[in-house]
């Protein structure tokens, strides 16, 4: 062993774990992920993983930090290696006085040799034919020694991993025996091989109070349940599926009949993405709340169906996970990058109602907010989340529900009000102002109320038309509504402390963006910041960028689509932006954001020097 | 032609036995060329309606977009309805029908509907079995856009164009039998006397009833040359049988001149009654259906009337286990499980 500065350090550290799909490291590693969570620790997780079954490389970065600060981190300290094919990469990859843990079974190649960091081998294969004979128990196994072997490695609290086997394995007790004995096989090898070798500690700490941890896409079925969606249609795409997997899962769980044993709710799986937002429009011109997910590819198939849910306005929720475009682009990789193609979504003159969370509380609410958005407003609306927030796990302040909420439904005629009607009742008509009209349901009452719903031009009894003036009154009373939706639309988060100069962030480009204010601060160069949160913009975001002088808009696309949207919508002079663009498919870091800040020319030269 | 639509009523306009005239189950006047096929599909919606005893804003009405899909403006005004997206009105028609089992629904498409751009959506409406009336107004050509051949227009045959059809076209009855319809027809506009039988059955009809009606185009494909038109069709019609719909509880009084004739019950116990012409065969027979309409074609002829019928298909609620209740009407009381699982839920993800 080489003499050289080995990383020390306290719960702030990134850890990678390079895996083979398919091998079940999935669950090992993120037993280690639950671990630091439940030692009070704030720890992210990011699953780099191929659109692939089995056999391809798959990466599971997990940032442990202590000051809370959970956006990617470049850079890994540790790398735990069983995947032969990028061992090389992986070797190469690790941050000069890290640490290499393999499996020494099989002798590192002879050109892997690094004098600045330290090798920390663990025979796991062969530990594991030595212990276990069913080689799909070998497999599973070697996964849990590696866990074991790196808990002793960081000194972490042990009953804590035998407590959560536990948990995980309640209903299935005869594997705890097992995963214990194996976690713990790791866990002396290392003992007995690598006493002081790791300077990385993991150390019980209480940052973590009443959080919780989730995936954003478990977030968004649940708030699918919760705010009363009954009918879902859909079409399994990366990395949406899971928030209709989650949807069903606690409507299993929540919405079943106890008399009958029979469904509250109806899920149908369409044939394309085309039919899943019909059926969607279908259910919500009927009277029942209805949702869908999907991700780029399906928003350009489902355009022509926004289109008509604008023009006729119907209400609809759709929950786009965006991935990396364009076309079918980096399926399992994130992005931004459907900002433009969702407010603008179809031809002729639209615009779309876009919720943008930050993380998986935020996609519960922005889920039953864009329920009663959609019905108040009677148009589409999308919430923008995207595959970094949707299928990684994410700590965050617990779901909350307050039992006095009640469904917005919105502007409709029931019964009782339409027999009192006196005055003729107009489907597209604006009787007070805000550029929403009253709609029926179908089956409501048997002589009035009924109309035709068209995405040809109508008047506003809903009778097709071709008379220009009409359709054109019709079309700027759209955009009364829109006024109206500004209003309504959850409003950005500011933080100011009357700076000059701001930073402009949104969705999951938030948590890197507040790191890199932070680092920015402690230089000396503090921003004011606003989190984007809904388009239509209201008053607050225009104000705050009138009142900024430079500002910065860090987006993780190539095209800088919320600042087009800003400049298109605002009418702001474009040179008032300063782009930060992230778009290689991996979450953005702070890092980044501050090289790119020192990088503009026209920064100050004291920030420049800023590390 | 005048767009304005008397509102007179009779004083002693017969009623059906719910108190509608036949003038409530009535539309906007019809903006379609004189003489349209589909103009008679729609009268033929009417009195079947009518007759059945429906109140006419419990049924939803929902297209795609062609000349068929105007027509649900010209009958049932007083039901809603949705002219919807090219190709599309299957997967609506899902959603409405998800959203409130307890209305009835009529989907209206034609041919370049449903066999070219929605073949995908028509498709998957009859796997799903959707308790729903899908009608093709099939005039074997495109005739908002003027004339062009469709996906049902027979190999050689010419539309006003006059270029013989060079490609194979497709059966729709055919493939709603392949894919697994319950109630499978094909009748012709000009015959109201088999349409509105068939109509009537297939309201009956719990699950997908798929009706297939050869409507001519008198402006663009009713030439000589063209299998689509009046003559052509009028001349080459082979029924099925000639179809009777006898409602619960109704006496038959169907004579029964030399014991061909065949009943389907359906689910409520009404009778569609078959007398059937030659071709002896069991309707619920998917095997004999198929072979029936080749056997028939082969012929150079049109199979019509009720070519197969099958009531014990369960419909998409029924596969997929939903409420009674229809699911636009639960309230957050039934739907929301409430601040009081949230310890257990939050518990979960710690």
């Amino acid at each position: 062993m080489t003499t050289h500065n080995n990383i020390k350090a306290t719960n702030d550290f990134v850890i990678r774990f390079a895996n083979i799909n398919g091998s079940g490291s999935a669950s090992a590693n993120n037993l280690f992920t639950k671990v630091v969570f439940r030692l009070g620790i704030p720890v992210s997780a990011k699953n780099i993983f191929p659109s692939n079954i089995q056999g391809l490389p798959t990466w599971f970065e997990v940032r442990i930090n202590e000051d809370g600060y959970l956006g990617r981190r470049e850079g890994y300290d540790f790398i735990v290696a069983t995947n032969g094919q990028t061992e090389q990469k992986d070797y190469h990859e690790l941050l000069p006085g890290g640490y290499y843990f393999y499996d020494s079974s099989r002798k590192l190649p002879d050109n892997l040799k690094r004098t600045d960091i330290t090798e920390i081998g663990v025979p796991l294969t062969n530990i594991c034919n030595e212990n276990y004979t069913d080689p799909r128990l070998r497999q599973i196994f070697k996964n849990i020694i590696y866990v074991g072997a790196i808990a002793y490695l960081f000194d972490m609290d042990f009953s804590v991993f035998e407590d959560s086997i536990k948990s995980q394995f309640a209903k299935k007790e005869k594997l705890i025996a097992p995963n214990i004995k194996a976690l713990k096989l790791g866990y002396d090898y290392a003992q007995a091989h690598y006493a002081n070798v790791c300077g990385l500690k993991i150390h019980r700490r209480d940052c973590i109070k009443d959080k919780i941890m989730m995936e954003g896409n478990t977030a968004t079925g649940l708030g699918a349940v919760f705010g009363g969606a009954t009918v879902a249609g859909w079409y399994p795409i990366t990395p949406s599926t899971s928030v209709i997997e989650a949807f069903e899962m606690y409507c299993k769980k929540f919405r079943i009949d106890e008399e009958t044993q029979r469904n509250k709710f109806a899920i149908v799986q369409a044939e394309d993405e085309l039919a899943a937002i019909g059926i969607v429009i279908g259910a919500t011109w009927n009277g029942a709340r209805a949702f869908t997910a999907t991700s780029g590819p399906g928003v350009s198939l489902m355009s022509e169906f926004l289109g008509l849910a604008y023009f006729a306005e119907i209400p609809v929720f759709l929950a786009d996970i965006q991935r990396s475009g364009p076309s079918t682009g980096m399926p399992t990789r994130t992005q931004q990058s459907d900002m433009l193609a969702a407010a603008y979504a179809s031809h002729g003159d639209t615009k779309h109602v876009l919720l943008i969370p930050s993380d998986p509380k935020e996609c519960f609410e922005m889920t039953v907010t864009g329920l009663d958005l959609a019905e108040r407003l009677q148009t589409p609306v999308i919430m923008m989340s995207d595959l970094d927030l949707g299928m990684n796990i994410h700590v965050c302040d617990p779901i909350e529900w307050d039992d006095n909420r009640l469904y917005d439904r919105g502007k409709v005629l029931d019964q009782s009000a339409l027999e009192e009607k006196q005055e003729r009742w107009g489907r597209y008509l604006d009787v007070d102002g805000d550029g929403i009209p009253y709609r029926t349901i179908p089956g409501t009452h048997p002589k009035k109320g009924a109309f035709f719903t068209r995405g040809s031009s109508h008047d506003e009894y809903a009778v097709y038309t071709e008379d220009g003036t009409v359709y054109a009154k019709g079309m700027e009373r759209l955009l009364v509504k829109w006024d109206t939706a500004k209003n309504i639309v959850p409003k950005p988060i500011i933080k100011s402390k009357n700076k000059s100069s701001a930073i402009i962030y949104y969705g999951t480009s938030a948590s890197a963006s507040q790191e890199a204010n932070d680092m920015l601060t402690k230089a000396g160069h503090q921003f004011d910041e606003m989190c984007i949160k809904s388009f239509p913009f209201g008053k607050e975001v225009e104000d705050f960028i009138q009142s900024h002088d430079t500002i910065y808009v860090i987006e993780q696309n190539r095209d800088a689509q919320m600042k087009t949207l800003m400049v298109n919508e605002l009418g702001i002079d474009p040179n008032k932006f300063n782009e930060i663009l992230n778009f290689d498919g991996m979450p953005i870091t702070a890092q980044y954001i501050v090289d790119n800040i020192k990088k503009n020319p026209n920064q100050s030269e004291s920030l420049k020097v800023v590390k | 032609m005048s767009y304005l639509k008397s509102s007179f009523r009779h004083p002693n306009a017969k009623v059906n036995d719910i108190g509608f005239t036949k003038k409530d189950y009535e539309g906007a006047l019809s903006t379609l060329c004189a003489g349209c096929g589909h103009d008679s599909i729609s009268a033929a919606i009417v009195e079947s309606y009518f007759a059945m005893n429906i109140e006419p804003h419990k049924v939803a009405k929902i297209s795609g977009i062609g000349c068929s899909s105007k027509t649900p403006t010209y009958f049932l005004g007083k039901a809603h309805g949705f002219n919807s997206v090219h190709g599309r009105m299957p997967s609506v028609a899902t959603g409405a029908n998800m959203a409130n089992r307890d209305l009835q629904y009529i989907g209206v498409s034609g041919d370049g509907d449903t066999a070219s751009i929605g073949m995908g959506q028509f498709a998957h409406i009859v796997r799903r079995n959707l308790n729903i009336i899908y009608i093709v107004m099939n005039n074997g050509c495109y005739g908002l856009t003027k004339g062009q051949d469709s996906a049902t227009t027979d190999i050689g045959s010419a539309s006003k164009k006059g270029a013989p059809n060079q490609f194979s076209s497709i059966d729709l009855c055919q493939m709603a039998l392949q894919l697994g319809a319950g109630y499978v027809a094909r009748s012709f506009s000009g015959d109201k006397n088999q349409l509105v039988p068939l109509i009537k059955g297939a309201i009956e009809h719990q699950g997908f009833a798929f009706i297939d009606v050869i409507s001519p185009c008198v402006t663009f494909n009713n030439t000589a040359s063209s299998t689509k038109g009046y003559e052509y069709v009028r001349d080459h019609l082979e029924a099925t049988g000639t179809i009777d719909f006898v409602p619960h509880r109704q006496e038959l009084k169907i004579k029964q001149p030399d014991g061909t004739s065949k009943e389907v019950e359906l689910h409520d116990g009404s009778k569609l009654v078959l007398q059937k012409n030659k071709n002896d065969y069991d309707l619920t027979s998917k095997r004999e259906a198929m072979n029936n309409i080749e056997t028939v074609r082969e012929q150079e002829k049109i199979l019509t009337g009720l070519i197969y019928a099958n009531k014990d298909f369960p419909d998409t609620h029924q596969k997929i286990n939903t409420v009674s209740k229809p699911l636009n009407s639960l309230n957050k009381d039934e739907l929301c499980p409430g601040s009081g699982i949230l310890d257990t839920l939050n518990a979960g993800f710690r």
